[in-house]
C-alpha cells in the first residue's frame, strides 16, 4: 500500500481547472455529492513519483474564501478543518495566466490559513499571443512557493506539477500577506481573547455564514469581550482586506509580470460585438437553441426508438423464454419497463450536456447570460435561468440537471420548481391525439386551428413556468445574498476530452441518482395495473370467455376482426380468423383485467372528482397511469379499449365513439378535450422528473410540493374550463 | 457621475466606496476604488453592462451600476 496524500484543486471559475483534473485523473474520477447537499464532489487518484498518490478533490471555483454560495462554502468548510479526511495536505491553485492578478487575490487568502500552496498558471502556451512575460524564480520567492507554468490543453507542465506535489513538504506554509493590518485593536483584542487560535481562521469564522466543524461559531458569540462589531462594519472591513491583498498582488506583480498590449492580440473585442449585439446576438443564440433543440427533439429520436424496440424485443423474450407466472411479468412488464422507463433518457440527456459543455467550455454561455438576464429579471431569474428553462421544452429531466450553472441557490430552486410547466416532448402525443378529436378543421388567417392549439399550449406551459417563477420569487423565504455579478471569461475552443466527461458524468449522475426512484415506481404501477383483489379480475379469463361465448365480441372487437380479416386472402381467411378471434379475445381479458385491478379500482374511485372536469373513470385511469410518463396515456387508452394497437388513427376512431353515460354526448367534446388538454398542459405527471428533482434538492419537500401544488392547479384551471365550456 | 453614465468605449477611474458598500464580489474581481474601467457592450432595455475594469472583464446589473461613483479619466490623472 503505497502512501497517499489529499491534494485540493481550488481556483476561479473559467480557469481550465477541471480541464487539469481531467488531465490528472483521467477516467480514475468519481462524481458524487456532499453529504447533505447538493454539491457536486469530484475527486480522483493520480500516481506521483516514489510511489506516492495523490488523492485528487476537485473543489468548487471560488473568486475568494468570502462565500455567497453552497459551492463557495464547501471550499471554506474543507479548508479550515483539519479533521476532515479530505484535508489536503497540499493545495494546487489554479490561475489563468491572463487574470493571474484576480487569481492570487484567492492564492493570499488560502496562504494566511497556513496550508501549503502550489500556483498552478494555466493556459501558459498563450502567454507570447497575449504579450505576457513571467519572471518566474522571481514571483516563486515573492510568492514564498513553487510555480508549474501548464497548458492542460497542450498538455505541457503536468508533470512538473505532479513533481511539486510530490515534494510538498518542502514547500512553505507561512502567510503572505497580514491580514490583521486592516484593524490592528480588532485583531489584537480577538488574539486575547483568543490565544490558541489562528486570527485568520477566527477572522473567516466571523465574517463567513457557513457550519465549521473544527472552530464552532458559538464560543465566539458567548465571548464577546473582544468587541463584537456590526455587519456594516465587518463589510467594511472586508472591503478593506481585499484592498490590501490587491495592493499587494500589484506590488508583487510589478517586479515579475508584464504585459506587452501591442504585442497582444485577441479576438475577443471582435467576437463579442458580434455574439453579443443587439440584434445579432439574440439571432445568433436562436440559431444555436435550434440546433440544441433539433438534437434533443429529433435526433434523440433515434437512439430512443431503438432503445425502446430493444426493450419491448427483451420484454417478449423473457415472457415466451421463461416459465410463466408472476415472477416473469414481473421482470418482463416492472423491472425491464421500468429500466428501459430510465435508459430511454439517456440519449437526449447526453445530447443537452454534451452541448451545454461546449457552449460553457468555448465562454459562450456567459454570453448568453448577460444577453436574457433583462428578460429573466422581472420574474426574480437572472439570465443563467433561460437555457434549463427552455431545454424543458424537450424533457425537463435533462433541463433540471442543467440548473447546477446557477449559483444562486433561490434562482436555481425556483427554476426546478417551474421548469415542469414547460410543455416537454411527452405531453406531445396527448395533445396531438386530443387536438386532432376536438379541434375543428378550420383556419384561422392562413393557420389552422389545430396549430394554432397547439402553439397555445406551448405558449401557456411557458407562461405558467414563468408567472409561478414570480410568484415564488415572492413567497419563498430564502436567503438571496448573491448579487448579478459574472466574468466573461475569454473564448476557447472546446476541448473534446472535457466535453465527452462531462456529457457522460451527467448520464452517470441521472442513471445511478434518479433511476433506483424511477425503477422502484414503474414496479408499484406495474403492480397496481396488474393485479387486482377482486373476483372479477382473478377470473377475468372465464368471465370474459363466456361472455363473447354467449353475447359475442364486443362491437370494438368485431370491427377489429373485420379489419384484419380484410387483410387477408381468402385463401387465407379460414386458417387466419381463429388467430385473430383469439388476439381479440386476449385484448379483452387484458381490458377486462385492468378494469378490475388496483389501478382500475382507484381509477373508479376517483371518478367522481374526475366528472366534473368531463372525464369518466377510463381518462381516470389514463390520468393515474401517467404519473408514470406522460406519454402512457395514448397506450393506457388503447388497452382499456381493447385497440389492440397503438396506430393513433385506431385509438382516435375508438376515442371518438366513446359515448359520457350522464349526458349521452361524445365524451371527448370540445369541453373535456380542452379540460384534458390544460390537465395535462399543468399537472405534475413525471415520476423521472420528481426522481430527479428530489436528488438535485436533496429532499422530498419540493418534489411534493411540485406534485400536490402543480396537479391541484392543474385540476382546478381544467374544472373551470369544462364548466364554463360545457 | 456612475458607471452607468457612461456610454460604450468611455472609460473612468471608479471612485472611492462612500455612502454604497457594493456587494464583496465586485471588489474581488477587480472593482477597487483607483482603477480604470471601460464600458464595453450595453445589453438592450436597461439590461446588464459589460465592463473592463482592472483586466477583468465582468457583466453587472445597473442596479449595482449606478451607485458606483467613477471619476472622468482625465481629472484623475491630474491627482
Amino acid at each position: 500500500m503505497s502512501k497517499s496524500i489529499n491534494v485540493a484543486l481550488i481556483g476561479n471559475p473559467n480557469t481550465g481547472k477541471t480541464s487539469i483534473f481531467n488531465e490528472l485523473t483521467g477516467l480514475n474520477q468519481k462524481v458524487g455529492n456532499y453529504p447533505g447537499i447538493t454539491v457536486e464532489k469530484k475527486e480522483g487518484i493520480c500516481k506521483l513519483s516514489r510511489g506516492l498518490r495523490a488523492h485528487i478533490i476537485d473543489l468548487p471555483g471560488t473568486y475568494s474564501l468570502n462565500t455567497t454560495s453552497l459551492d463557495e462554502s464547501v471550499v471554506v468548510e474543507l479548508l479550515m478543518n483539519k479533521n476532515d479526511k479530505d484535508f489536503p495536505e497540499v493545495v494546487v491553485l489554479i490561475s489563468d495566466v491572463e487574470n493571474l492578478k484576480r487569481n492570487l487575490l484567492l492564492y493570499t487568502q488560502i496562504k494566511d490559513l497556513k496550508i501549503p500552496v502550489i500556483l498552478a498558471i494555466n493556459m501558459a502556451d498563450r502567454m507570447l499571443r497575449k504579450g505576457i512575460k513571467i519572471d518566474v524564480p522571481q514571483l516563486e520567492k515573492d510568492l514564498d512557493t513553487r510555480i508549474a507554468l501548464i497548458s492542460a490543453r497542450k498538455k505541457t507542465g503536468i508533470d512538473e506539477l505532479k513533481e511539486l506535489m510530490a515534494n510538498y513538504q518542502t514547500l512553505s506554509n507561512q502567510p503572505v500577506v497580514d491580514a490583521s493590518r486592516i484593524a490592528p485593536d480588532y485583531f489584537d483584542r480577538l488574539k486575547l481573547a483568543f490565544p490558541n487560535e489562528d486570527l485568520y481562521k477566527l477572522w473567516l469564522v466571523i465574517t463567513q455564514d457557513t457550519n465549521f466543524g473544527e472552530i464552532d461559531k458559538k464560543p465566539l458569540e458567548e465571548k464577546s469581550d473582544f468587541g463584537t462589531l456590526s455587519n456594516a462594519e465587518l463589510k467594511r472591513l472586508q472591503h478593506k482586506e481585499t484592498i490590501v491583498r490587491y495592493q499587494f498582488i500589484n506590488n508583487v506583480l510589478k517586479q515579475s509580470y508584464e504585459v506587452d498590449l501591442h504585442a497582444a492580440k485577441g479576438l475577443r473585442a471582435t467576437v463579442d460585438k458580434i455574439l453579443m449585439h443587439k440584434v445579432f446576438g439574440y439571432l445568433i443564440f436562436f440559431l444555436i437553441l435550434l440546433l440544441i433543440f433539433q438534437a434533443i427533439y429529433d435526433w434523440s429520436s433515434y437512439p430512443m426508438d431503438f432503445i425502446d424496440e430493444q426493450f419491448a424485443a427483451l420484454g417478449q423474450w423473457v415472457k415466451t423464454t421463461l416459465p410463466s407466472g408472476v415472477f416473469t411479468d414481473l421482470i418482463a412488464e416492472g423491472i425491464l419497463a421500468g429500466i428501459a422507463g430510465i435508459v430511454i433518457f439517456i440519449p437526449q440527456i447526453a445530447f443537452l450536456f454534451f452541448f451545454i459543455a461546449i457552449l460553457e467550455e468555448s465562454g459562450y454561455m456567459s454570453r448568453v447570460v448577460f444577453l436574457m438576464d433583462r428578460l429573466m429579471r422581472p420574474f426574480g431569474l437572472s439570465g443563467k435561468s433561460i437555457v434549463p428553462l427552455i431545454s424543458g421544452a424537450a424533457c425537463a429531466i435533462p433541463a433540471i440537471m442543467a440548473t447546477r450553472n446557477i449559483t444562486n441557490w433561490k434562482e436555481r430552486l425556483i427554476t426546478i420548481l417551474v421548469t415542469p410547466f414547460v410543455t416537454c416532448s411527452a405531453r406531445l402525443p396527448v395533445y396531438l391525439i386530443i387536438i386532432a378529436l376536438v379541434i375543428p378543421a378550420g383556419t384561422f388567417l392562413g393557420f389552422s386551428y389545430q396549430a394554432l392549439t397547439l402553439l397555445l399550449l406551448y405558449f401557456v406551459g411557458f407562461a405558467a413556468a414563468l408567472l409561478s417563477a414570480k410568484i415564488l420569487h415572492h413567497t419563498l423565504k430564502l436567503s438571496n445574498r448573491q448579487f448579478f455579478v459574472m466574468e466573461m471569461p475569454s473564448y476557447k475552443v472546446p476541448r473534446i476530452k472535457d466535453v465527452l466527461f462531462a456529457a457522460v458524468e451527467k448520464t452517470k449522475s441521472f442513471v445511478y441518482g434518479a433511476g433506483k426512484i424511477i425503477l422502484a415506481i414503474a414496479i408499484v404501477l406495474w403492480f397496481l395495473g396488474s393485479n387486482g383483489y377482486r373476483q372479477e379480475f382473478k377470473n377475468a379469463e372465464e368471465l370474459v370467455t363466456e361472455r363473447i361465448n354467449t353475447e359475442g365480441f364486443s362491437t370494438q372487437s368485431q370491427q377489429y376482426i373485420d379489419s384484419q380479416l380484410a387483410e387477408v386472402t381468402t385463401a387465407e381467411r379460414y386458417t387466419q380468423l381463429l388467430q385473430i378471434q383469439e388476439n381479440a379475445k386476449q385484448q379483452e381479458i387484458a381490458s377486462f383485467k385492468l378494469e378490475h385491478s388496483y389501478i382500475g379500482v382507484m381509477g373508479k374511485f376517483i371518478e367522481p372528482m374526475v366528472q366534473p372536469l368531463g372525464y369518466d373513470w377510463k381518462i381516470g385511469i389514463a390520468v393515474l397511469t401517467s404519473f408514470a410518463a406522460r406519454e402512457v396515456f395514448v397506450s393506457t387508452l388503447s388497452t382499456i379499449y381493447s385497440v389492440g394497437s397503438e396506430e393513433e388513427d385506431t385509438i382516435k376512431h375508438r376515442m371518438a365513439m366513446e359515448v359520457n353515460v350522464g349526458n349521452n354526448k361524445p365524451l371527448f367534446n370540445f369541453a373535456s378535450g380542452i379540460s384534458l388538454l390544460l390537465f395535462y398542459a399543468f399537472a405534475m405527471q413525471c415520476m423521472s422528473t420528481l426522481a430527479i428533482v428530489k436528488k438535485e434538492t436533496n429532499s422530498w419537500k419540493w418534489p411534493m410540493m411540485q406534485l400536490v401544488g402543480m396537479t391541484l392547479f392543474a385540476y382546478l384551471v381544467a374544472l373551470l374550463a369544462y364548466q364554463i365550456l360545457q | 457621475m456612475t458607471i452607468t453614465d457612461l456610454k460604450p468605449g468611455e472609460i473612468a477611474i471608479i471612485d472611492e466606496f462612500e455612502a454604497y458598500m457594493p456587494p464583496i464580489k465586485l471588489l474581488e474581481l477587480g472593482c477597487l476604488p483607483g482603477s480604470s474601467i471601460e464600458i464595453l457592450i450595453e445589453a438592450p432595455i436597461n439590461g446588464p453592462i459589460y465592463v473592463n475594469v482592472n483586466g477583468s472583464h465582468i457583466a453587472i446589473r445597473r442596479t449595482v451600476a449606478s451607485q458606483i461613483g467613477v471619476l472622468p479619466f482625465k481629472s484623475a490623472e491630474h491627482e
